[in-house]
């Protein structure tokens, strides 16, 4: 069986977000760059499907060469192989349709990408390479087996669960629950030492204009906070009726 | 020119965020003398149905219910109408069902489509939108290249608005032939839906035990909130997953977020920092919560949360 996972490379959740070239771009310098977070839990899903299955694990990435440290970490996880599509990734449909010319042309049993991106957040390029390449697709995806041919999906949505039954191929767009936070791979040293030796290809890409960035803002920073006394919570519920009116 | 809106029920009822999509439309065709259509399923009584007049539907077609899973259909039955209407902008809610449909739409329309958008557009021709990334620490302005657009709103950030209107029903028969098979469906009962909740009352690793919340759930209970928990908080298992807000888990814009016993990590605020009010309660007086925090309460939250659900009970009554 065949697995791709679909990473992003993305700024380090603690990272402080500002911008450069006039609020048009978004600001690397001195930021450290990490596996989509939400990705990561697919990533570690595939591994742990290879170990029981067999799997050949390859990752799949739009992006410059920057991202290859991050690729060899998916490498020291336990990815066999690693696919960079070199692009500048602008936007999520210019990420989908160089994503969807390699997965058309490269069959797959199974497809695995992170609800969402930590930086755009789109959430969609799933979606559209599920579209562009004729597949069915669940998103937000909190489990999922293998049953003969056919895979058994866990989605979440709104007030509860959905457990549903689809003939492979299938794309599947993962988050937390898809594996325990605790049970997230970590590279070791053997792993590390590996990696240095597994295959990292990059291919070539295409520019599309659908949309463009004009620029960013940050959300305007809070005035201080009020400090209510805790034996005045009657104050507090005061405030919050008659001044926010939000009750 | 014409927008189509698509009016999203759960077993029949349309939620907050179907109706803020429609109001979301209203005002973007009254603006610019666009007609718009809104496009729901037929298993919703005339009594909900008539709801959707009262946020500014007035032409709306139903359809009888696909799958939400089914994301191949949805996506085929929404471009189908859009051959016979020339539809050119799409609104959808973020929602777990469009953020399926959405992207598959777009991409056999040859469309733009731009996510968490929260206001109106600042202009149609191009369109450019104002919308979050970053988890909430930022905002882009991007516009669009395409003919066609999506907008994805991100709940809670335009509200609703009333319109008078009438409506004029017309119903459409669609065909799905869908290869997914439905195991079965969990329902957490009668919750309030975090996303799109007025009042959110979380809590984190202050509370010290999973015991403990029957005390968040009662002041949840009195305010008709919803209940959310920090990471740590459904890492440890404390809380189920569906709960955890902040940038790993879901993003939340509510009226009022009480943040209990939460220290307040940057990847906490980015989830929630888009609420109106912010209230914290924690015994550390240097938790980073009270920097983003709009009012705060340095106690424990054994002892505060109490006369909290008191004051609030005796406003109520």
């Amino acid at each position: 069986m065949k697995i791709a996972v679909c990473i992003s490379c993305v700024p380090d959740t603690t990272s402080k977000i500002n911008f450069t070239e006039n609020n048009t771009e978004f600001n690397k310098e001195g930021i450290q760059f990490i596996i989509n977070p939400n990705d990561e839990f697919g990533l570690t899903k595939a591994i742990f499907i290879k170990e029981q299955n067999q799997a050949e694990v390859i990752v799949v990435s739009v992006g410059e060469s920057s991202i290859e440290s991050v690729l060899r970490k998916a490498l020291a996880i336990g990815a066999d192989s690693a696919i960079r599509i070199d692009n500048k990734a602008k936007d999520s449909i210019c990420v989908a349709k160089n994503l969807s010319s390699y997965l058309a042309e490269n069959k797959f049993d199974l497809i695995i990408m992170g609800k969402e991106s930590a930086d755009y957040n789109g959430g969609i390029v799933h979606g559209i390479v599920a579209e562009n390449i004729g597949m069915q697709f669940v998103n937000a995806c909190v489990g999922l087996e293998i049953s003969d041919d056919s895979y058994i999906i866990e989605r979440e949505m709104e007030g509860g669960t959905e457990k549903v039954k689809i003939k492979s191929p299938v794309i599947i767009a993962g988050q937390k629950g898809l594996v325990e936070e605790k049970d997230l791979k970590i590279p070791n040293m053997r792993g590390i030492m590996q990696a240095r030796s597994k295959p990292l290809n990059v291919l070539e890409s295409e520019n599309f204009d659908f949309i463009q960035s004009i620029e960013f803002n940050k959300p305007s920073e809070n005035k201080e906070c009020v400090f209510i006394d805790e034996e005045n919570v009657a104050e507090l519920v005061k405030i919050l009726n008659e001044k926010e009116k939000v009750l | 020119m014409k927008i189509l809106v698509f009016a999203e029920n759960w077993d029949g009822i349309f939620k907050k965020s179907s109706f803020e999509a429609v109001s979301y439309s209203r005002e973007l065709a009254e603006q610019n003398n666009y007609e718009l259509i809104t496009l729901c399923f037929n298993n919703v009584s005339e009594e909900e149905l008539n709801k959707l007049s009262k946020y500014g539907s007035s032409i709306v077609i139903t359809t009888n219910p696909i799958d939400k899973v089914d994301s191949i259909s949805m996506s085929k039955m929404i471009s189908d109408l859009t051959i016979q209407h020339d539809i050119k902008l799409f609104i959808f809610s973020s929602t777990y069902s469009s953020k399926m449909f959405a992207p598959r739409l777009s991409a056999k329309l040859n469309s733009s489509i731009f996510t968490n958008v929260v206001e109106l557009p600042s202009s149609l021709n191009p369109l450019k939108l104002k919308k979050k990334v970053f988890s909430s620490k930022a905002f882009e302005i991007a516009k669009s290249s395409s003919e066609k657009n999506i907008i994805m709103l991100h709940p809670n950030s335009y509200g609703v608005k009333e319109f008078s209107s009438d409506l004029k029903l017309s119903e459409l028969t669609t065909e799905s032939n869908t290869e997914i098979e439905i195991i079965n469906i969990k329902k957490s009962s009668g919750k309030v839906n975090l996303s799109e909740a007025d009042i959110v009352v979380s809590a984190g690793r202050g509370m010290k035990g999973p015991e403990n919340w029957d005390l968040i759930e009662e002041l949840a209970n009195c305010l008709n909130a919803a209940t959310a928990c920090s990471k740590p908080v459904s890492d440890i298992g404390w809380r189920p997953h569906s709960e955890h807000v902040g940038q790993t888990g879901k993003t939340v814009a509510p009226n009022l977020y009480f943040a209990i016993g939460i220290s307040g990590a940057i990847q906490h605020l980015a989830g929630v920092n888009s609420s109106k009010v912010m209230v914290a309660i924690n015994t550390d007086p240097e938790a980073s919560f009270f920097k983003a925090a709009h009012y705060g309460i340095v106690g424990d939250a054994f002892d505060v949360v109490p006369k909290l659900i008191e004051e609030i009970k005796n406003i109520k009554n």
